[in-house]
């Protein structure tokens, strides 16, 4: 039998039940919305996410304080700060693989200016931080080794810190108060925007780290964290090391006990991100596939009511010359054709889904063709082998019974 | 075989057939020995339960027979696949029902083109084949209705024009008058006598004495065994 009479068969049959046929797909059109909608916002979110990670700067490390494990207990992360700054221009000097780093002191206050009072993250650190963190001082100056020798009274501000405290007055020159204490403005950032996890990187005030010791806890050395870059990708996992070796001695760490430090590196902080992501993506996948088994059983579930409907046509199709492998063919078909279209639609209505909500929210999305593809073609194979079983039934009914059937 | 004017369609030997009903065997033929020559218009009487449908059925390659032989139109077909009985009837056979039995909310024309489709040819061929022996049962204008829009007498046409469409060895009629008036009856027998008239076999299964008297030939079942035969081949 010919295949274009054998498609216009089926599709005239499925015309004849508008209805119902958009009934059935609807299972499918569902799953593979679903599939579709949601490959594209994570997909999407990766890569925003990734650009985020890559906006942190080149080959950035992190240093915290680590776990402490004081007469049995163990304490979290940064609980109790150990690392100086002493440690941080040891591994200046002698970690050929560290490129920058800078240690950072962290001092939470209100910001005071005039009227206007807002809360940012103080930040007590050297000028390499804007060379590892790429921030760019775009009006008036960082501060320099004088002012860190000095200990100065001076800060430079991010650009969300600008729009809340100065409304569009020129803040350099200026005073501002960090815990009643005056801090000229020497400086503001250009704006960075959001990090990963949608954390304001522009919400933030850089002080030399020298005063934030000396001038907020009494001048205790100990730093809240350290920030780095490494002098290339492929250095990463040497100055790891390097420092690793340089802490653990400077700690007087013994050979069997743990370190005392956590160092982050940016491929560690991108890999969270994507295992979260597959998480999410395994997550939805597998809602995505219950929704096409369910949309699948729909389909078997109308073919099966359909052979029995139309039994007088099967028993009409065989007695004319239609062999066994004709009425499977056909209603096979029919199934693969419900599915397929199903599918199709499913993609249409993802693509629109993802569309929106990146619109909503702002999110890019990214609907690849591949993944379109792939849906459609499982929501094909789907209606093959739900379809099977009815067309199945259909071709071995007896002409005779079928004939007679009313 | 002696010449084309005596060539023999239908050849059946000792034909039987038996149901398995549960416990019970039914024999719905007990030995029915059958021959029909080409151009023969044949009727085939019997009550209900003497075993004329089994036998049509039988004749009909829609079920094979638990004994016997059957050739039809040269070919032995007792033995053959489901399969391979299917493409018989396709090639061979034309059938016309009782309840008329064409595709609903399908036009006559596409009910007509049916059997072609699944000798696989192409489209223009079937179209007009089709239209072709629509014109032959007087349905011309009628060609693009649907069978809901036809009268029954008109709907037995369009069967009869399917029936025809692949030039089959055997036109197979069960009951055909059974849903019609008596004026609409003696219409389609008539178109029959024309067919066979133009050389057409066609074996005509009966419980109506007076339809069966129109064949030239009636052959009586009962009980699964021919009972009488009159008339000549």
């Amino acid at each position: 039998m010919n295949v274009l009479v054998l498609l216009r068969v089926c599709l005239r049959a499925l015309l004849r039940n508008k209805m119902r046929s958009f009934l059935t797909m609807l299972g499918i059109v569902i799953g593979v919305a679903a599939v579709i909608s949601m490959v594209g916002i994570t997909s999407g979110a990766r890569e925003s996410v990734n650009q985020q990670i890559a906006s942190l700067g080149d080959n950035v490390f992190m240093i915290f304080s680590g776990s402490t494990n004081r007469s049995g207990t163990r304490m979290g992360w940064g609980s109790r700060s150990n690392i100086t700054a002493d440690d941080v221009e040891a591994l200046r000097t002698q970690c050929p693989s560290v490129r920058y780093v800078t240690p950072s002191v962290r001092v939470s206050s209100q910001l005071l200016y005039g009227s206007q009072n807002w809360s940012s993250q103080i930040m007590g650190v050297t000028p390499e931080f804007n060379d590892i963190r790429r921030y760019e001082v775009v009006n008036g100056r960082m501060f320099n080794d004088t002012d860190l020798r000095g200990a100065a009274k001076v800060c430079v501000i991010g650009q969300t810190v600008v729009d809340n405290l100065f409304q569009g007055t020129d803040p350099v020159g200026q005073t501002i108060r960090i815990r009643r204490l005056p801090f000229e403005v020497i400086g503001a950032l250009g704006a960075k925007g959001q990090a990963a996890m949608g954390h304001d990187q522009d919400d933030i005030v850089l002080i030399p780290n020298t005063t934030a010791s000396k001038k907020f806890y009494g001048g205790d050395a100990r730093v809240s964290m350290v920030f780095g870059s490494a002098v290339s990708p492929a250095a990463i996992g040497n100055a790891q090391q390097e420092m690793t070796d340089i802490l653990r001695m400077r700690h007087r760490i013994g050979p069997s006990d743990d370190d005392d430090f956590v160092i982050r590196t940016q491929a560690d902080i991108a890999s969270t991100v994507e295992q979260s992501s597959r998480t999410m993506t395994i997550l939805l996948g597998s809602v995505a596939l219950v929704s096409l088994l369910v949309g699948g059983i729909g389909i078997m579930n109308i073919m099966l009511v359909s052979v029995t409907e139309r039994t007088r046509e099967i028993g009409i199709r065989m007695s004319v010359g239609a062999r066994q492998s004709d009425i499977l063919w056909q209603f096979l078909l029919e199934s693969l054709m419900l599915a397929a279209l199903g599918g199709l639609l499913g993609v249409l209505l993802g693509v629109g889904v993802s569309a929106t909500i990146s619109k909503l929210a702002g999110w890019a999305t990214d609907v690849s063709p591949v993944a379109a593809v792939v849906a459609v073609s499982f929501a094909g194979l789907v209606g093959i082998f739900f379809g099977f079983y009815p067309a199945r039934k259909a071709s071995l009914l007896d002409p005779i019974e079928a004939l007679r059937y009313e | 075989m002696s010449g084309s004017n005596h060539r023999i369609v239908i050849s059946a030997r000792d034909l039987t057939k038996v149901y398995h009903m549960g416990d019970v065997d039914v024999h719905a033929l007990r030995g029915v020995t059958l021959d029909v020559q080409a151009g023969e218009f044949i009727a085939i009487l019997g009550a209900s339960g003497s075993g004329k449908s089994t036998l049509m059925h039988i004749i009909g390659c829609l079920d094979r027979p638990t004994g016997g032989e059957y050739v039809l139109n040269g070919e032995q077909v007792s033995h053959l696949s489901r399969s391979a009985l299917a493409g018989v009837r396709n090639r061979f056979i034309g059938f016309v029902f009782q309840g008329f039995n064409l595709l609903a909310r399908t036009s006559a024309v596409e009910n007509v083109e049916l059997p072609l489709i699944y000798s696989g040819l192409g489209t223009q061929e079937r179209h007009r084949r089709a239209r072709e022996a629509l014109e032959r049962v007087g349905l011309a204008d009628r060609m693009d209705h649907y069978p809901s829009q036809l009268s029954g007498g008109q709907q037995q046409r369009v069967a009869i024009a399917r029936s025809l469409v692949n030039k089959p060895a055997l036109l197979l009629a069960d009951e055909p008058t059974g849903n019609l008036d008596t004026r609409t009856s003696l219409e389609i027998m008539d178109l029959f006598h024309e067919l066979n008239a133009e050389g057409m076999t066609i074996v005509l299964i009966t419980h109506e004495a007076d339809i069966g008297a129109h064949a030239r030939r009636r052959i009586t079942l009962r009980d699964g065994l021919i009972l009488a035969e009159e008339g000549t081949p």
